[in-house]
């Protein structure tokens, strides 16, 4: 089966940083697919190519058969792929469903003309448009909030918000930049729920993250980066154990550390912690 | 479109075309011209308030797009090039020339943000100005300095708004009829911007003001909005230009100062930006403050004995302290948008 999403030979270098080398990524229909590695593995840079924020040097990303590197942001959305941000970026001063509605705007048809003299067919589409938002906000989880300014609510809140706010433009793919970050364990297990069942009602995933545990449970296949280059690709389970992984999760174990046990205690105490 | 809207938009229809009868009864005249005056800026204000309140494109140059309507009425029906085109193609054109002057200024401007976006657009603002003033020669388009003359006045059908018009037992007075056609179209853009902050297009620039990037990753087109809240926010800038044109009959560059661009930003920031009932108090306040602050001179004369401090200082003297208690103990404006139930 042809993947959702497979980005190939992805370059990209920041002055002397050579951010990303040769990175592939592909995500199947239907799964979870969890992109991991330490700080600065070039995570968050990826994405930001895959959705159009950068240009990458090399190589080509395809969404559902198109071609999608080299185009505008708002034209990734288009073509199928929303995101959410690592540091939550949702319009504060705007409601609550106003963000929401804004992430609908390419299923809207309406532009000045319509805004001054909507026609019924307009008319419809929009209030069609705000109840798919309000119901939007509902599975989310945040329907309490529909016409409070978002910059007000709970970082949770926020969260939840940014995520219906990307599920509004009916993507095919979902990008979320550590949707976890920040929230404690109960709201974890929430989030966790919602996004196996954004999976189970037709929308993959692609998720960074850097709670392992999440991952771990969650993910169908996972990718780590190290230092711009992908080091592992698999089911968890396999990258959990693959020794490349605990290197650029724990350091190499030098002689020193091996020979004190040091290096060797520490990693088994990790893999126990990251047990799901 | 509710019972209640179509009521409430009937009022307000009402309460404009009242609005002189009831300013000539209570103070005179002379208020009528100032009305009208105050209705341009509301005009202007609420041009503005397109591309800084909604895009939140800071524009310092926003009197070039009233340069541009009123040039482009100015030369369509005055002796200058012997046109006297009919009001209702120059008065679209003028807004039309304006919104592609939006457009031309717009494009090379997309990449900048706040700072450096309000620093080109005063520039520009003065280049037009400067333009404007030396294109007489080698071929002289608009006179130059020495301004556009007998221009014609505002005239359509058999109507013409600096006369006064007979109509069976009704005589409106001549110092009314501007007013009111200035009031209409001020009362209509009002009515189009509110319907279109409430549109998904006026979600898009308010997405846009709030978070550019975040609004590009909800599909939002920042190329074609940001051009988008140029030209209409410059095609009502043109717009008034050209009324202002067929109002007083003569231009000069001189209309057209940094200063007045700066004038038109505060009457936004002292209402409240991108709320449109506030963009009107604050233009009505701005425009009609130093035509009251007039009266401080024959009052210091009767209560003094002597006018100590000229009306015209005075007047600036009250207008900057006015903005600066307003920025102390008001920053949003003096009445800004409520943030409760929006979203339809």
């Amino acid at each position: 089966m042809r993947p959702l999403l497979s980005a190939t030979g992805i370059g990209k270098r920041f002055g002397g940083l050579q951010a990303l080398d040769d990175v592939a990524l592909e995500v199947s229909a239907g799964h979870i697919h969890g992109l991991i590695g330490p700080n600065g593995a070039g995570k968050t840079t990826l994405f930001n190519v895959l959705t159009g924020l950068y240009t990458a040097d090399h190589g080509t990303v395809q969404l559902d058969g198109q071609v999608i590197c080299g185009m505008a942001p708002h034209r990734v959305v288009a073509a199928g792929l929303s995101r959410t941000f690592q540091n939550i970026r949702l319009f504060a001063g705007m409601s609550v469903l106003d963000n929401v509605l804004a992430g609908a705007h390419l299923r809207g048809t309406s532009g000045v003309l319509g805004a001054l003299f909507p026609s019924a067919v307009l008319r419809r589409e929009q209030s069609r448009l705000r109840d798919q938002a309000v119901t939007l906000l509902g599975y989310v989880g945040a329907g309490r909030h529909v016409s409070r300014p978002a910059g007000e609510l709970s970082y949770g809140d926020q969260r939840r918000v940014e995520i219906a706010r990307a599920l509004a433009a009916e993507p095919k793919l979902l990008a979320l930049d550590e949707p976890a970050a920040g929230m404690n364990p109960a709201e974890t297990d929430t989030l966790r729920e919602l996004l196996e069942r954004i999976r189970k009602d037709g929308t993959s995933l692609l998720l960074i993250e850097h709670d392992v545990k999440l991952v771990m449970g969650l993910c169908d296949r996972v990718t780590v980066l190290d230092f711009g280059r992908r080091i592992a690709e698999g089911p968890p389970e396999a990258v959990r154990h693959d020794p490349r992984v605990i290197e650029a999760y724990l350091g190499a174990p030098t002689e020193t550390t091996a020979a004190t046990g040091t290096g060797g205690s520490s990693a088994t105490r990790d893999a126990a912690d990251t047990t799901p | 479109m509710s019972a209640r809207y179509i009521i409430l938009l009937a009022l307000t229809g009402v309460a404009l075309t009242a609005l002189p009868w009831l300013v000539d009864g209570l103070l005179g005249i002379t208020w009528v011209r100032i009305l009208s005056f105050a209705a341009l800026y509301v005009l202007l204000a609420l041009g503005l308030n397109i591309t800084v309140g909604y895009a939140g494109l800071l524009d310092l140059g926003y009197i070039a797009f009233f340069a541009v309507g009123a040039y482009t009425y100015a030369l369509l029906s005055s002796p200058q090039f012997g046109l006297h085109w009919p009001l209702w193609a120059t008065l679209p054109l003028a807004a039309a020339a304006a919104g592609l002057f939006g457009l031309l200024l717009g494009t090379p401007l997309l990449r900048l943000r706040g700072d450096y976006l309000a620093i080109v657009t005063l520039g520009f603002g003065e280049i037009t100005r400067i333009f404007i003033n030396n294109l007489n020669a080698p071929v002289n388009i608009t006179n130059g300095p020495q301004g556009v003359n007998q221009i014609d006045a505002l005239r359509i059908g058999g109507i013409d708004f600096s006369q006064a018009l007979h109509w069976g037992e009704v005589t409106i007075p001549a110092a009314y009829m501007p007013c009111l056609l200035f009031l209409a179209l001020a009362g209509a853009v009002a009515w189009a911007s509110t319907r279109l902050e409430v549109s998904r297009v006026g979600r898009a620039w308010q997405a846009l003001r709030e978070d550019p990037l975040a609004a590009a990753a909800c599909g939002i087109d920042l190329r074609r909005y940001k051009l988008l809240a140029f030209a209409l926010g410059a095609s009502a800038g043109g717009l008034a230009g050209a009324l202002f044109a067929g109002f007083q009959g003569f231009i000069s560059p001189e209309s057209f100062s940094l200063t007045e661009s700066i004038m038109i930003l505060c009457m936004i920031v002292l209402g409240g930006m991108g709320h449109v009932p506030g963009v009107i108090a604050g233009a009505l306040i701005l425009a009609i403050l130093p035509e009251a602050l007039r009266a401080l001179g024959p009052l210091q004369q009767a209560l003094l004995g002597h006018v100590w401090v000229d009306p015209a200082d005075l007047r600036m003297l009250v207008f900057g302290l006015a903005l600066v208690a307003m920025t102390l103990l008001r920053p949003a404006g003096l009445w800004p948008r409520g943030h409760a139930g929006r979203g339809d």
